[in-house]
């Protein structure tokens, strides 16, 4: 009786929302982790160069710390990534089911890189002790490497989803040819995948320098802290100004391939020339835009600098309504887009305050204020990224492919995934939570034991007198 | 071309099979290693043998997966929509499992590291079971072709599926005993050689017990398996039961080597021989291998690929377990000072 009850209750639920929530929910997740995996070996390696290279007992000490850092967040990066490969089947099956031949194609060299990346880092963390110095720092190389085709792989099956090229259909929608290199190298993947790049360089660099500058407020200024914050923000400081640039690009590649998108971004109901860039703002009811700060011209002029505010952009009411993305989906994509776009020149602003600061004094701005701004940097930075990929997700609605799939027709039918949902958020949280207490607790041990630590000096005898390698390891062990 | 990619497929699953394997079977061995005092040396060792090696050995998995959905997306559709609740219960495992390994590893309070062990441990016992009853499912013919889902129950609950997750729990089990006597003479620890080779013998006659009592099965509940057990793989099966007992005479014997590698090729083998039982259907008796293939372009891309992984990654890997084996990758414990 009860079972049955519920029974009818569970096939009332439509899967679609919860399927989206998922995977939207898993992604946001996974997202944060992948800057770090990308940007935080070469960070990682850039202390550990100048550790070997310069004899720097801090620079050396900061590598082996990182790494051990990196062991619990490429754990769960990797777990957490797993994950997403269950759900594009579990969640999207007939999307699988008729897109695979084509979207799979990238991840089969995906695969290429997370070996590499798995395998290298593995030598690398565990390597510290009984490798040669340089042959140490070579085996982290890999992992850098890896890290950026990888995510260029994962980019390019995402592009191919706003840009499905490299497939021929036969008249039933059945993909009867796959052209590998055009799925690849479809239309959207390049400045889609220079994008997320560039993001993790800048996200992973200012998580970093934001914790070290937090460091430093709480008065430990040493020059362990310091390093490991002008690492991390010489980093973010190379990304930024040249994500602007990359940023800009992409736009005005949506602007030419993806009007209806661009209409969501700018939220422009009508087309029309001379469009004002509204700062927040939402369409009523009727479809107009209302509230926000409306700055003339401006919209126009950014989509294309050489006609100036005779720019004509596309409405989205040159779209079906069941086409385009709904008026709530308009609000949140250019409310993403303005957080991005805002945030990003926020953070751009502070990385000019930094160069002129090593331009005019030679040395890191002195000021209380920066390291306050810089503290929260890491943080904004992952907002800046998810409001960025929302932007990019919610602004493909309705279509899973673009102009080939909606989402709706790509979801399980499965009406249990409310079920999953709440327990995949559950999992989720605590993942998060523990995450973040076990590096805190890390670090806190690495602080109260740093006498300890650093007769754990890298690439020496790990226990002086002991030299066969099994009884080295008993005393490891022990 | 079908071929060459579904024998690429195969080649992942054996391989994820022994070194996962091995891998989910250390978890079954801390799970059962008793209290934190009685069990922290098995434990110590079981760290010490999987640690550089669990994430690599994972990557594996997604390789299956990405093989399975780029060069037979409707199979993988089939799969998904028909087995969600092990499928489900298996990713979420593989959070558990990694995380609490992870996590178990970088902290120091016992009472934590109790915690984080015991869902390491107790996942490393349910996923393996999820993935086995997915097989089981498949194996029984109870995946239907055509994207279209089976019975969301029955597809996992039946007497093939119990068998698969069973099966795949004491192969695990079984693998990991006879890798960890190895680690453990590499220790120079000779109680903990003993304690494995115990274990690894116990393992390896439940195996044993539950293959045998798995051919009934099978005889009922999914014949065209069956049949090709008794008939095409059947030198496959037979190799498995030679390479079996050679392990347990072996490890009963406290030889020093060849134990590990004759409880590889019983593994291998039976493995291989599923996948030649059921040839040339991917899901039997809904849909073939040829059937479900994509279209050439992608598979000579997976194969690509496949290619450039046998010339990048196998090095890579060989590098890795040679420098793990020569113990070049100690234990690069945190700091030891602070109180246990």
């Amino acid at each position: 009786m009860l079972t049955d009850t519920l029974a009818t209750v569970a096939l009332a639920i439509d899967p679609v929302p919860w399927a989206r929530s998922q995977m939207a929910f898993t992604l946001a997740f996974h997202i944060i982790l992948v800057p770090l995996g990308v940007s935080w070996s070469v960070m990682t390696l850039i202390a550990n160069y100048r550790g070997i290279k310069h004899g720097d007992q801090d620079a050396m000490l900061l590598a082996q710390r990182w790494s051990k850092y990196m062991a619990v967040t490429f754990a769960v990066g990797a777990v957490t990534g797993t994950v997403l490969s269950f759900e594009f089947g579990l969640l999207w099956p007939k999307f699988m089911g008729q897109w695979g031949a084509a979207f799979g194609v990238p991840f089969a060299f995906e695969g290429i890189f997370f070996f590499t990346e798995a395998v290298f880092i593995s030598i690398y963390i565990f390597g510290w002790r009984r490798l040669k110095p340089w042959t140490h720092f070579w085996t982290g190389v890999p992992i850098a490497v890896a890290g950026v085709f990888g995510s260029i792989s994962v980019v390019a099956a995402n592009a191919w989803m706003n840009s499905p090229q490299g497939v021929t259909l036969d008249s039933s929608g059945k993909v009867t040819d796959v052209d590998p290199m055009g799925v690849i190298f479809n239309n959207a993947m390049p400045l889609m995948a220079a994008h997320m790049v560039v993001a993790a360089y800048l996200v992973g660099g200012f998580i970093i320098a934001s914790v070290y500058a937090a460091g430093m407020l709480r008065g430990r200024t040493d020059r362990y802290h310091r390093m490991g914050f002008i690492i991390g923000f010489t980093v973010a400081a190379i990304a930024t100004p040249v994500q602007m640039g990359v940023g800009d690009a992409l736009a005005r590649w949506v602007y030419n391939d993806q009007p209806t998108k661009f209409a969501a971004i700018e939220m422009v109901p009508r087309t029309s020339s001379d469009v004002p860039e509204v700062l927040f703002g939402h369409l009523n009811s009727k479809g107009q835009v209302v509230g926000g700060l409306p700055i003339p011209g401006l919209a126009s002029i950014l989509s294309d600098p050489s006609t100036g505010t005779s720019t004509v952009i596309q409405g989205l009411d040159e779209t079906p309504a069941a086409d385009r993305p709904t008026d709530h989906q308009v609000d949140v994509v250019h409310l993403a887009w303005d957080l991005m776009v805002g945030l990003g020149t926020l953070l751009f602003l502070l990385t000019l305050w930094w160069w002129a600061s090593w331009l005019f004094r030679r040395d890191m701005p002195k000021s209380k204020w920066f390291l306050r701004i810089s503290a929260c940097t890491g943080v904004l930075a992952v907002i800046t990224l998810e409001a960025g990929w929302t932007v990019s997700e919610v602004g493909r609605q309705p279509w899973i492919v673009y102009e080939k799939m909606k989402v709706e027709d790509a979801a399980t039918a499965n009406t249990g995934i409310w079920i999953t949902f709440i327990g995949a958020v559950i999992l989720y949280v605590g993942l998060g939570v523990t995450t973040i207490l076990v590096l805190r607790m890390m670090s806190r041990r690495f602080r109260e034991g740093s006498r300890v630590d650093e007769a754990d000096v890298p690439y020496g005898p790990s226990d002086p007198g002991v030299s066969s390698g099994a009884e080295d390891d008993r005393a490891v062990l022990r | 071309m079908a071929t060459a990619a579904a024998v690429v497929l195969f080649a992942a699953i054996t391989t994820y099979a022994i070194f996962g394997g091995a891998d989910f079977g250390a978890g079954f061995w801390d799970l059962v290693a008793g209290g934190s005092e009685r069990g922290e040396r098995p434990r110590e060792v079981i760290d010490h043998s999987i640690a550089p090696v669990w994430e690599a050995n994972h990557v594996w998995l997604i390789f299956i997966f990405v093989v399975l959905w780029t060069c037979f997306p409707e199979a993988y559709a089939s799969i998904t929509l028909t087995l969600f609740v092990p499928l489900t219960i298996a990713a979420l495992g593989v959070v558990l499992r990694g995380a609490g390994f992870a996590f178990r590893k970088a902290v120091l309070r016992t009472r934590d590291r109790r915690n984080f062990g015991a869902a390491f441990a107790v996942s490393s016992v349910l996923v393996p079971y999820c993935l086995g009853a997915v097989v089981g499912g498949i194996a029984s013919g109870r995946v239907p072709s055509g994207g279209k889902a089976g019975d969301p129950w029955d597809s996992w609950v039946n007497p093939t599926a119990v068998l698969g997750g069973v099966l795949a729990v004491c192969m695990t089990a079984y693998l990991a005993a006879f890798f960890l006597v190895r680690d453990a003479g590499r220790l120079s620890d000779e109680s903990m050689v003993a304690y494995f080779r115990r274990r690894a013998t116990a393992a390896a006659v439940a195996a044993g017990v539950v293959a045998v009592a798995g051919i009934f099965v099978l005889s009922n509940d999914a014949e065209y398996v069956f049949d090709g057990l008794t008939s095409r793989a059947l030198p496959l099966v037979v190799l498995s039961l030679v390479c079996g007992l050679a392990a347990l005479v072996l490890v009963a014997r406290a030889a020093r080597r060849g134990a590990r590698l004759a409880a590889v090729g019983a593994v291998a083998s039976l493995v291989v021989a599923w996948g030649v039982a059921q040839w040339d259907y991917l899901l039997p008796k809904t849909l073939t291998v040829a059937a479900a293939a994509a279209p050439s372009g992608t598979i000579t891309a997976v194969l690509v690929a496949t290619g450039l992984a046998a010339v990048l990654i196998v090095p890579a890997f060989v590098l890795l377990y040679v420098l793990d084996q020569k113990t070049l990758l100690p234990e690069e414990s945190l700091p030891e000072a602070s109180p246990r």
